[in-house]
């Protein structure tokens, strides 16, 4: 009896921190689980009066529409070997930069390199997306304008030839993001013990010697941690990055469409709506499945790095 | 210390890389800058470039002769980034809070009800059917508020993971004695004690909302409701998307120095962000640090 009135009171006392989450719980509830039920969408023949609970079933008849195009395998391929690039050029970009500033001596030199790298970090990739403008437009940016004429090559419809686009999503997105994980591996280098570089100096190693056998498998569990992290998402895209900085070019789709872009493009043509649910429904589902499995092995890898 | 050949020699190669490194991060940025201030005409024969042949503040004097929709979407940025920032303040620490003391029943429910939001989400198309349909904001504020940037489960943990870890117990058990309700706790206490962590989430929701130009996007096409962003975002696209508001007749067009004036708006853009990056690289860099631990 008096243990049931102890809980009584003890709930009482708890009540306002129920009430405090109540925003923060309504909110998720809004923004993040309506849309989750929404997915039935993708099932649906979507029409405004209906909206999206009451429109009439559809079956998988825009899966079957989206992958009769040759638009399905096009996003697919481009957002994987995208993400594939991107992972592989800024991990390694990212470890050596993160090796260079650990080992500067100079201590202002190290914080100026760090803040240098990532500055653009910070930048909206819509200001990028003007930067790559100054570099590339066709009538006045510096490379038709001054460094291919000094190189004796004809100028460059950059935003109409898919050649060099690949490369250029590559180098954006690194010059863009590789601060992040350059700190990361410089939190990861800052960890190991100093007395591995002593104990390998008095055995005679080299600098090369000592990255390779001390540096690089120190950090392997920082790496392998950030690379499950990012295969996790490895079907997202950063819109902005594919969307931005083409400046939406047409011609480019073929090169710079994924399935973000995809999705957006085709909710905002009129009748497009089926076909970009069900690319959404498909990325969230395959996403899902990706950060799922992702965690189960970094769970085996180290348990201290997993999500859940 | 005396430094041997060798090692001096590493030091002078590394950081030979890492100045033209640094070089490579900054100078696109300086390229902008230089863009916005070189004469129109200058641009128009010789293209941007680093060492302008000739100078000119004219695209400032546009901006500043013709400020309305400049300034009008720069005000609706400054609005979007604080009330939201404040907004994600306080719906993260008021969720974090109770998450964060290991005796509140239904816990793991709740804790779950938040994480799972980091696992699945229903994509663009019925976020975007949600927000238009049922709550109209397009062509609001709230368009560039509400969707998406409120409030992350990734924040409510990094909060709360600082509360439970960084808070001790007993300090609530003696508040308790003295006969302070969890509300007294939280505004006297958690909130106080808990600033470097709120500090580092407000800086990150901070940036994201004056950097996001999404939300306007999709659901902003109202020319008097953009925000700096979406307005850069329009004018790459057309040029007069910046004529709209300062005169109606098409001779307005003619004298906007089209090819400096994005470079120069841009740089308007991000320089609240220069400005205040030096002062402030340390939480950046605690953020980042904060959200490889965990996420």
């Amino acid at each position: 009896m008096k243990t049931k009135k102890m809980t009584a009171a003890r709930f009482r006392q708890y009540i306002p921190l129920y009430i405090m989450m109540i925003p923060g719980v309504v909110y998720l509830f809004i923004n993040n689980y309506i849309p989750m039920a929404g997915i039935v969408v993708a099932f649906k023949k979507y029409n405004v009066n209906d909206g999206m609970f009451g429109s009439p079933w559809n079956g998988l008849k825009n899966f079957e529409y989206l992958f009769s195009t040759k638009d399905a395998a096009v996003i697919i391929r481009n957002t994987l070997l995208y993400n594939i690039a991107f992972i592989a050029v800024n991990t390694i970009v990212g470890i050596m930069l993160a090796i260079f500033i650990s080992d500067v001596v100079s201590k202002r030199m190290k914080k100026l390199y760090q803040s240098s790298i990532l500055l653009p970090f910070l930048i909206s990739i819509v200001v990028v997306s003007y930067i790559v403008f100054a570099l590339l437009s066709h009538e006045n940016g510096m490379f038709n304008k001054s460094i291919l004429p000094a190189l004796g090559q004809a100028p460059m419809q950059w935003y109409n030839d898919t050649t060099y686009w690949p490369v250029i999503l590559i180098i954006t997105n690194c010059w863009k993001g590789v601060g992040y994980g350059t700190l990361i591996y410089i939190a990861g280098i800052a960890g190991i013990d100093q007395s591995y570089y002593e104990a390998a100096e008095l055995d005679g190693a080299n600098k090369w010697q000592q990255i390779t056998s001390i540096t690089l498998p120190c950090l392997i569990p920082s790496i392998i941690t950030l690379l499950l992290m990012q295969i996790g998402k490895i079907f997202y895209s950063d819109f902005g990055l594919f969307y931005q900085v083409p400046q939406n070019s047409g011609s480019l789709y073929a090169v710079t469409n994924t399935i973000d872009t995809y999705v957006y493009r085709a909710l905002m043509t009129s009748g497009g709506i089926g076909r970009s649910s069900a690319a959404g429904v498909f990325q969230s589902v395959v996403g899902f499945t990706l950060v799922m499995i992702s965690n189960l092995v970094v769970k085996k890898v180290s348990a201290e790095n997993a999500i859940f | 210390m005396i430094m041997s050949k060798g090692r001096k020699a590493y030091q002078i190669v590394i950081n030979i890389i890492l100045v033209l490194v640094a070089l490579l991060m900054v100078l696109p940025l300086v390229l902008l800058f230089m863009s916005s201030i070189t004469d129109e005409n200058t641009l128009v024969v010789n293209g941007y470039s680093f060492f302008p042949a000739k100078f000119s503040l004219g695209a400032y004097q546009y901006i500043m002769q013709n400020s309305a929709t400049i300034f009008r979407a720069y005000g609706i940025t400054i609005i979007v980034t604080v009330v939201g920032t404040a907004g994600s303040l306080i719906l993260a620490s008021l969720m974090a809070f109770p998450l964060s003391l290991r005796d509140l029943p239904g816990r793991s429910i709740l804790s779950f009800y938040v994480f799972f939001t980091m696992l699945f989400s229903g994509g663009l198309v019925p976020s975007y059917i949600m927000w238009t349909t049922t709550f109209h904001i397009k062509n609001t504020i709230w368009a560039y508020i509400l969707p998406n940037f409120l409030l992350g489960a990734f924040n409510i943990i990094l909060v709360r993971t600082f509360f439970s870890t960084s808070i001790p117990n007993d300090i609530y058990e003696a508040a308790k004695i003295d006969g302070a309700g969890y509300p007294t706790i939280y505004w006297k206490i958690v909130l106080p004690l808990g600033k470097p962590i709120l500090v580092t989430i407000g800086l990150f929701a901070g940036l994201s909302y004056w950097n996001d130009w999404t939300n306007g996007l999709y659901y902003v096409n109202q020319s008097d409701m953009l925000s700096i962003q979406a307005l850069l975002n329009r004018m790459i696209q057309d040029i007069q998307a910046l004529a709209a508001h300062s005169t109606a007749d098409s001779g307005a067009l003619m004298q906007i120095p089209q090819v400096s004036i994005r470079m120069a708006i841009a740089f308007v853009a991000i320089l609240p962000i220069l400005l205040v990056y030096p002062f402030l690289q340390k939480y950046f860099a605690s953020g980042i640090m904060l959200g490889a631990v965990k996420g």
